[in-house]
């Protein structure tokens, strides 16, 4: 039976979902939390959780206390009253934080934006045999005899025989005492999606820039993860010249020098020529940069290889374009009317960080 | 679940001690529970059932926190009703459970003597029980978000009673029936219609009507003169439905029987401390448990510069007081006495600590406590000081070590426990059906923000305009806000309790 605390600390959950998700675009803009995975948690303040009363404002930090010093000396802070704190006295604090973990965020913001739930690709129901440790049995391999089951039995027949002596506690375990730990091959659904993102980091892209585009990616990637259990990433930055890096990489670097857009997506293909089949993966590959390709003749390459290579592989392309503080963005143009009415190229200009939540969206409502 | 042989025997030993010193308490059960439990029973203020609402929940949480990153630890539990329920923490230290169980009959002796206490319901672990079925019984009917949106408007003026209510007259328990009476103005039925001039003459019967009138006139000036009670107020006069009633009704029943809990908190945890330590020290500690003692119980009494610790000046303020009438150091004489060697050496054995000790317990709450017994003395004694936010620097800093400062300080914190005092003060204002209240202003501003949102709630409850009358930064004003928008307005002058 639920208990009637838990009941109303759900309903207190609750609550604070429903104000999480009010207020989800500043939480979500918040680049503090990229540095975070999936169970840590994360603590939001909430100040209208609090019940309004008639209560007196701030009293100039006024009050009593006791101890040595003069008057001018500092008070040291106190730590709250003594060891015996006692229920039902909290005036309440001036603010509630609460905490959360990233899934439960990144669900918050799926139900928010009506996200729906991925369809995975047709075939692949791969599975892998793992084995799982589960019990005892009494014949094994050596190397897995459970020390303590063993020692147990011999003791407990030891003692109904009469042979163990308190005073002189020796245990000889027999062959009929030992037990091994025994397994069990449990199929496993193996993962069988992949992310690849790709990062313009060329020196035209400023800072705020990067940083619109990690907490973008750090979102889908979230939400996909939430999807899909154990989802593999990859990670590919590119200025003149494309190279696989890391997350923490991913996450944090800071480089610069010219673009050409076509070396990360030759480095996607071979990355998915080389690890990912298509037709056994779930392949989400984006795409963010400031839209401001070196050379007509490289966006003309770009669109070749997402022709022909990139789109056909994957899922779904994305394309997610920030303001370019130097150039004209016209890489989002010539995809545009290259690729107009293909559906698995979704586009997206994601101009301020207002416009995160709007991008996610268009990038992830196709649920393919 | 049954307490175990062993804390069962020492229930039994400790109550016997506690009784030998002449405590004298309901009978008290203890019940031991593990943490959650105790978090659990805490949340719900110390009873096993309370209303459905997420506030519990809020508090549940926080407390399991704190807990479980060891910031603080609930020790005991104990709340007044006959009998007593109090509640141990499975896993303590035996001398722990010695401790509380001493502290423990400190409480229930002052949940039965003390005065403050002497109206509240001793069977409210029922009553918390029943309002709980009345409350889900509600939200059956109008549905869970409803009832609870209710709930947390009521919390929200909770605070809003009349400390003195409980000792004036009975407490309105349910509405006045809101049909009007028929003015009656004595008129004698005749079955004969031709007589009706004569037997009652239009004159009379038109002087009859405007006495009625008038009475009438003054019965409709509500209240007749400003009340504290809002909740009651308003469950006589708002144009409630008949659950949402009930609802303010239970709110305002257990907000006043936690009133004298936080009336008392100081002489309470102060006579609680006085006994755990004289019972634990003369009699119930073993020698071996003496380091683990002294540890636990500096743990209650420990003092943070910039907070009063309400167990450590009320068991100093007793054991003061008991000294004081042990050597006789009150009266006149002992007043007029300005040479500090016979102060310090006065002792005329009177042995009056204890019996005085008792009777305060009895007679008197934080208030009344500090103001009588807040001596120079003891304020030197126990180097108390004021201390205010240096603007400049920002910190906070002892400021004065005078002693009517301190005192004032205190006594203001005190006074209402810290809640400001709100008067309804007329229910048909401006003649337009809308409720004024009025907040005695001394010397502190109340929270701004939180007023608004507070009287967002009571609109939603008066549903016509509200308004408070108020200071802000020294000005007089008003509030107001009529379902749409809070309006701030100057106003001529402050307004005054007459």
């Amino acid at each position: 039976m639920i208990s009637r605390i838990e009941k109303d600390h759900r309903r207190f959950r609750e609550i604070v979902r429903g104000r999480i998700r009010e207020n989800l675009r500043r939480y979500v803009s918040r680049g503090d939390m990229i540095t975070r995975k999936g169970k840590e948690t994360v603590s939001i303040p909430m100040p209208q959780i609090d019940i309004p009363r008639f209560i007196h404002g701030d009293n100039k930090g006024q009050g009593v206390g006791q101890g040595e010093g003069d008057p001018g000396d500092p008070v040291g802070e106190g730590e709250g009253e003594g060891g015996a704190g006692k229920a039902g006295e909290g005036e309440g604090d001036k603010s509630v934080e609460v905490e959360v973990t990233l899934d439960e965020l990144a669900q918050i913001m799926g139900e928010e934006l009506g996200l729906p739930r991925i369809e995975p690709r047709g075939s692949q129901n791969l599975e892998t045999v793992k084995d799982r440790y589960v019990g005892l049995r009494t014949t094994g391999p050596e190397s897995l005899r459970h020390f303590k089951a063993t020692f147990k039995r011999a003791l407990r027949r030891q003692i109904a025989m009469g042979t163990y002596d308190p005073n002189h506690p020796i245990i000889i375990p027999v062959r009929e005492d030992r037990r091994y730990r025994s397994w069990k091959a449990e199929p496993k659904p193996q993962s069988n999606a992949v992310i690849i993102y790709m990062m313009d980091v060329s020196g035209s892209m400023g800072d705020e820039q990067k940083e619109i585009v990690r907490v973008e990616s750090f979102w889908i990637d979230t939400w996909l993860r939430s999807q899909y259990k154990g989802i593999e990433s990859r990670y590919i930055i590119h200025d003149a010249t494309a190279r696989e890096v890391e997350r923490e990489v991913f996450f944090s670097t800071r480089e610069s020098g010219g673009t050409m857009i076509s070396s990360a997506y030759r480095k996607c293909v071979e990355i998915i020529e080389r690890e990912f089949d298509p037709s056994n993966w779930n392949i989400y590959a984006f795409h963010f940069s400031d839209g401001d390709n070196w050379s007509v003749d490289d966006t003309a390459a770009c669109i070749r290889l997402l022709r022909e290579s990139l789109i056909p592989a994957c899922n779904q392309f994305g394309y997610g374009q920030v303001e370019s503080p130097y150039g004209s963005g016209q890489f989002i143009k010539d995809l545009r009317s290259a690729f107009g009415d293909q559906d698995l190229l979704v586009t997206s200009e994601i101009k301020t960080k207002d416009d995160i939540m709007d991008s996610i969206r268009e990038f992830l409502k196709g649920g393919r | 679940m049954a307490l175990p042989r062993h804390l069962a025997e020492l229930q039994a030993e400790i109550e016997s001690y506690a009784l030998g010193y002449g405590l004298d308490f309901f009978t008290t059960i203890y019940e031991l529970i593990d943490y959650r439990q105790m978090c659990e029973i805490a949340a719900y203020e110390g009873f096993p059932v309370r209303y459905p609402h997420w506030r519990f929940g809020m508090e549940y949480d926080r407390m399991m926190k704190s807990q479980t990153y060891g910031l603080s630890k609930i020790y005991e539990l104990v709340i007044n009703t006959d009998p007593c329920y109090a509640y141990l923490l499975e896993g303590n230290s035996l001398v722990d459970q010695k401790l509380v169980m001493c502290h423990v009959y400190g409480h229930c002796d002052f949940f039965k003597h003390n005065r403050f206490f002497s109206h509240t319901d001793r069977r409210m672990i029922d009553g918390m029980a029943n309002h709980a079925t009345r409350v889900r019984r509600h939200m059956d009917r109008h549905g869970v978000d409803n009832v609870e949106s209710f709930i947390d408007v009521c919390h929200s003026l909770d605070n809003l009673i009349d400390p003195w209510l409980p000792f004036r007259k009975p407490t309105p328990s349910r509405r006045e029936p809101s049909v009007e009476i028929p003015i009656n103005i004595g008129k004698i039925t005749s079955e004969r219609s031709y007589l009706d001039e004569y037997i009652n003459p239009p004159e009379f019967i038109e002087e009859q009507r405007k006495r009625a009138l008038k009475e009438r006139e003054q019965r409709k000036r509500i209240p007749p003169q400003p009340e504290r009670d809002l909740l009651g107020f308003l469950m006589l006069h708002a144009p409630l439905e008949s659950w949402e009633a009930d609802v303010l009704g239970i709110i305002r029943e257990e907000a006043y029987y936690f009133l004298p809990q936080r009336q008392t908190k100081i002489m309470n945890e102060g006579w609680a401390t006085y006994w755990h330590s004289k019972l634990m020290t003369t009699r119930a500690l073993r020698d071996d448990e003496l380091i683990d003692y002294a540890e636990a119980a500096a743990g209650v009494t420990a003092m943070a510069p910039n907070q009063l610790n309400p167990y450590k000046i009320g068991v100093e303020l007793y054991r003061d007081i008991e000294d004081r009438w042990n050597k006789g150091k009150f009266g006149k004489q002992w007043d007029e006495c300005d040479d500090q060697q016979a102060r310090d050496e006065w002792d005329l054995g009177l042995n009056l600590g204890q019996s005085k000790i008792f009777e305060i317990r009895r007679l008197y709450n934080d208030v009344t406590f500090i103001d009588e017994f807040f001596t120079l003395e003891f304020c030197r004694r126990n180097e108390f000081f004021t201390f205010t936010e240096n603007r400049r620097s920002g910190r906070t800093e002892i400021e004065s070590r005078e002693f009517k400062k301190i005192k004032d300080t205190m006594l203001q914190q005190l006074t209402n426990f810290g809640q400001p005092f709100i008067y309804v003060v007329e229910a048909n204002y401006l003649n337009r059906g809308e409720l004024l209240l009025a907040h005695r202003h001394e010397g502190v501003d109340l929270r701004l923000g939180y007023a608004r949102d507070t009287l967002k709630n009571l609109e939603r409850i008066w549903r016509r305009p509200v308004s408070l009358l108020t200071i802000i930064d020294e000005k007089p004003k008003r509030i107001r806000y009529d379902g749409s928008e809070i309006q701030i307005s100057d106003e001529p002058e402050a307004w005054k309790l007459s």
